[in-house]
């Protein structure tokens, strides 16, 4: 039986991976790779790097990152931050991305979606999608959730999908760092209107808030934190074995 | 040493890296001859079926393969690389393959269940486990994705796995072998099984 998907996301910048709260007050914390190859050895099925870098020094060190990370770890790598044009994606998929995830970049131009899966097809392409909740509507934000664009998120999400997104991420502002479980509303909503892959983002604090949301909601396909995992608050290898017990279909690695 | 068949459709990094970490020593090449010569041959693939085929054909590559794995040269196809090997494909359209296993590529009918088939998903290898799969288990996690999938080609496959039904994941004729899944990002499992592949030398199997 296919398995729910558990992935760290690790926010680079400069080289180090960093993690706010509510999007802001950002604290350096480890090694990219080291990070990496640890989560991979745990039983973490896919990773996402998300590079926060504005600069192009950042850039360069983010791409060599990857790289390094490439060479050493051997699951699913998603790359997301900055991704803007077709050449954005061909320099992450060289470095050794297998998917390439597209937020702000897609909201400036959402032909960007249909022309990357004509090249490098749908499986490649992630939708990631920052919503928020104005005057009882889900709606789209972009630039790191600081600004909002006016989207109805579930229309933005069903035309992405339309035009060749082959999974999405829904990472919930409301609900984004504060540690009391995923934003099983909104989620519920969104697997609602697609039949591609949804992971989920943004809230986890425990354990049993993955449980809470694979048992709540048996559409979801994966869900994606990232300080309790830095922070050794959750261990991946403890989720999962508690998922199994759940009988919620998990991936054990080895040791 | 596997020559890694470049032929413009797929990302080629992370498969030599996976080969590197085993200790594989590795070429890319869209050279015939170089294919042709090879001592294990694998044949990646991301992308459409009918684009992949008339690019091998372009290339002269199809002739040397054809030779490389009469002469009994270990031959790997991944995703992709894998679904090439059959007879023919319906995937938009109907084209034909290199027919080194008998059997179809159809889209993968699991009804209500998201399309691509995307994600870790455990594999069972019937009553006799196939080389390739030495070092595995029954159950052991694989990474696939994939809209599309062999189909009537019972007698070749070696591994199953379940999606709305039994879905084939991998397939073997001799010395041509195929999986599925990502053995290069299918963690330490898919690095066992390019292991144990590039363990076999011409004739092995």
């Amino acid at each position: 039986m296919i398995t729910k998907r558990i992935i760290p996301c690790l926010d680079v910048r400069n080289g180090q991976v960093v993690k706010g709260t509510n999007f802001v007050g950002l604290k350096e914390i480890a090694s990219p790779v080291e990070l990496a190859k640890a989560y991979s050895k745990s039983g973490a099925d896919e990773l996402v790097f998300y590079d926060i870098t504005a600069s192009s020094d950042g850039r360069d060190l983010f791409t060599d990152v990857l790289t390094q990370t490439a060479k050493n770890v051997f699951i699913p790598l998603t790359v997301g931050g900055g991704i803007r044009t077709l050449k954005d994606f061909d320099r992450v998929l060289k470095a050794g991305a297998d998917k390439v995830s597209v937020n702000s970049g897609a909201i400036a131009d959402p032909s960007l979606i249909a022309k990357a899966a004509k090249v490098y097809g749908d499986q490649c392409v992630v939708l990631s999608v920052d919503v928020k909740r104005v005057n009882g509507q889900y709606r789209v934000f972009a630039k790191g959730g600081r600004e909002d664009t006016g989207l109805d998120a579930l229309d933005w999400i069903k035309r992405g999908v339309e035009s060749g997104a082959g999974e999405i991420v829904l990472n919930s502002i409301d609900t984004d760092g504060v540690k009391k479980g995923f934003d099983l509303e909104m989620l519920a909503a969104v697997c609602e209107i697609t039949s591609v892959p949804v992971i989920a983002s943004g809230g986890a604090g425990c354990i049993e808030d993955f449980i809470t949301l694979f048992k709540r909601l048996p559409k979801v396909d994966a869900g994606l934190a990232a300080s309790i995992f830095h922070y050794g608050e959750v261990s991946i290898a403890e989720l999962k074995q508690e998922m199994l017990k759940n009988a919620i279909p998990a991936r054990i690695v080895k040791e | 040493m596997t020559v890694i068949v470049d032929y413009g459709v797929g990302n080629l990094f992370s498969l030599s890296c996976s080969l590197n970490a085993i200790g594989e020593e590795v070429l890319i090449s869209s050279d015939p001859q170089v294919i042709e010569g090879a001592e294990r041959i694998i044949l990646p693939g991301v992308g459409a079926f009918s684009d992949a085929m008339e690019k091998l054909r372009a290339s002269g590559v199809v002739q040397a393969l054809t030779r490389a794995a009469k002469r009994g040269v270990p031959i790997l196809g991944i995703c992709l690389g894998m679904q090439l090997l059959f007879e023919k494909s319906f995937e938009y359209g109907e084209h034909e393959g290199l027919g080194w296993i008998e059997g179809e590529v159809a889209p993968i009918p699991a009804k209500g269940l998201k399309i691509p088939h995307m994600g870790w998903n455990s594999l069972s290898f019937g009553e006799k486990k196939h080389p390739l799969f030495a070092a595995l288990q029954e159950g052991d996690h694989v990474y696939f994705v994939h809209s599309y999938a062999g189909v009537n080609c019972d007698k070749y496959v070696i591994a199953r796995t379940e999606y709305g039904g039994p879905v084939t994941a991998a397939v073997a004729n001799g010395n041509v072998l195929g999986c599925q899944f990502h053995p290069e990002k299918s963690g330490e499992i898919g690095l066992c099984i390019l292991k144990t592949f590039c363990s076999f030398k011409e004739g092995d199997l």
